[in-house]
């Protein structure tokens, strides 16, 4: 069984919980350092990515993600996750996690006014679209040469990257009833789980 | 690409579950709230124990204040329009607010009649007592919920009972039978399509957090063990003797609400939280919850 942990200190940790359990992963509810233990992947889910910050740091959870990262883990970012992992934030916002050579614009789409959904091409999740819904999202203003981009907006916005075990999405498939974007994340889970046993024989 | 839908609306909401919502009055308070780990403020001219004291016709928030509030903070901001003013909710989606809660707390506007809050693309919040009031309010296009609690007295009781009146009303429903349901919706007064999804689903269809009494840690922690998603604080913070110090601990009493050694921590060397009313030497008339239907 893959354990993926999800970050829980606010935000809509449950959905991507049920995502998890309909994919065939266990999830666990990240709160401390301690629950980062023997973790096969970690997913920052959406919420209020100001909240995050303060409270990752408030419980000791910044620096325990961080090493967790250098560590191999796999970390799924959306929306707030997304800010978090992101290397640069535009304003005069210093980085949360620092992790991925991105640089995001926070609620660049605007209020919650110009929250919107739409269908979007995947390539990597097979030909069917994927139903995206972005709210108060936040913008991927520049992508670094390692990141890999997995789907894009008409106007050819980054939506989805990837970056080795780092993954981002500027909109929330937990709040669909399509797991695919979640089976995506646990083949990365997988592979570290596998990389890790061969490892500790 | 689609704007204002009924998933964008209600998905807000998701993203401020096991979060705390607080109640400001100026940029000083909204900063405060931000830094202490708030998921959203609550943009107001006087928190509710101000407005309870004061009496008269509350309304509207000046917009100034709001803008100010906005400029301000970069979490969500919400504002109070009273019940069925939808003039007052069009000058708030107009200036951007991110939610609208349609709030008993203000003076209602109309006896008979909330909001039709579907034609807003801004998503609404309504206080409710029980699960008919809840699903009233959700068919009317509420993007989410609160339990109304007895706002502006510190006690949490009323709060207490309105979320267990819920729950109760959730199992039962659950453990009809088919051909009991449209006289339960008929008790209830509710909405029959919602009134069949909770019997499928055993949940209601949007967030629900706590308000109207919430003046401690534990209060906070209290309701999220009981089940709400989340918690709105009004006069708690800015009422007690050392806001800053009250606002961190109710957030993080609400992120480890299930700890009680991490509860104890938080709870330590808080100050005076608010005064609190005996919700029981209320004469009707001053009791808010009551207002709506």
């Amino acid at each position: 069984m893959i354990t993926i942990g999800v970050l829980a200190v606010q935000g809509d940790f449950a959905e991507h919980a049920h995502a998890l359990r309909l994919a065939g992963a266990s999830p666990r509810e990240i709160r401390s350092p301690v629950h980062l233990d023997g973790l096969d992947g970690l997913i920052l889910p959406g919420g209020e990515s100001t909240t995050f910050s303060r409270l990752m740091r408030l419980y000791g959870l910044t620096p325990a993600i961080i090493a967790a990262a250098k560590n191999g883990l796999p970390i799924w970012g959306t929306c707030a996750g997304l800010i978090a992992l992101a290397q640069e934030i535009t304003g005069d916002n210093p980085p949360i996690l620092g992790l991925m050579d991105i640089a995001v614009d926070r609620n660049a789409y605007g209020r919650q006014l110009d929250s919107f959904e739409a269908d979007i091409a995947i390539p990597a999740l097979g030909v069917l679209p994927f139903h995206a819904i972005f709210i108060r999202a936040p913008k991927i203003v520049r992508a670094g040469r390692s990141v890999e981009l997995l789907a894009s907006l008409p106007d050819g916005t980054p939506v989805a990257v990837r970056q080795g075990a780092l993954l981002c999405t500027s909109f929330h498939p937990e709040l669909t009833s399509d797991t695919r974007f979640h089976r995506y994340f646990l083949t990365l889970a997988q592979e570290r789980q596998t990389r890790r046993n061969a490892a500790a024989v | 690409m689609e704007k204002g839908t009924w998933t964008v609306k209600t998905g807000l909401a998701q993203m401020l579950k096991g979060g705390v919502i607080m109640d400001v009055i100026n940029p000083e308070q909204a900063r405060i709230a931000e830094e202490a780990g708030a998921c959203a403020v609550m943009a107001l001219e006087r928190v509710p124990s101000d407005i309870r004291a004061a009496g008269g016709v509350a309304r509207m928030a000046d917009p100034s204040i709001i803008q100010r509030i906005q400029e301000a903070v970069t979490i969500p901001v919400m504002a109070k329009c009273r019940i069925g003013h939808f003039v007052e909710a069009q000058i708030l989606e107009s200036l951007g607010v991110d939610y609208i809660d349609e709030s008993e707390v203000l003076t209602p506007a109309d006896e008979a009649h909330h909001v039709w809050k579907h034609e807003f693309k801004v998503p609404f919040v309504c206080g409710a007592r029980d699960l008919g009031e809840a699903l009233r309010r959700i068919g009317e296009g509420a993007a989410m919920v609160r339990t109304k609690g007895e706002a502006g007295t510190g006690n949490i009781v009323e709060a207490v009972r309105h979320i267990r009146t819920i729950r109760d009303a959730i199992r039962k429903l659950q453990s009809l039978g088919q051909e009991q349901l449209m006289a339960e919706a008929k008790a209830l007064g509710a909405p029959f399509e919602l009134v069949l999804e909770i019997h499928r689903t055993g949940k209601l269809p949007v967030v629900n957090f706590a308000a109207g009494g919430v003046a401690t840690p534990a209060d906070a922690a209290l309701m999220m063990q009981l089940g709400v998603d989340g918690i709105f604080v009004g006069s708690g913070i800015f009422k007690s003797s050392d806001p800053a110090a009250m606002a961190k601990a109710v957030v993080q009493a609400t992120t480890h609400f299930s700890d009680p050694k991490v509860l104890a921590e938080v709870s330590k060397g808080l100050g005076k939280a608010m005064p609190g009313l005996d919700v029981r030497t209320l004469k009707t008339e001053e009791l808010l919850a009551t207002r709506g239907w």
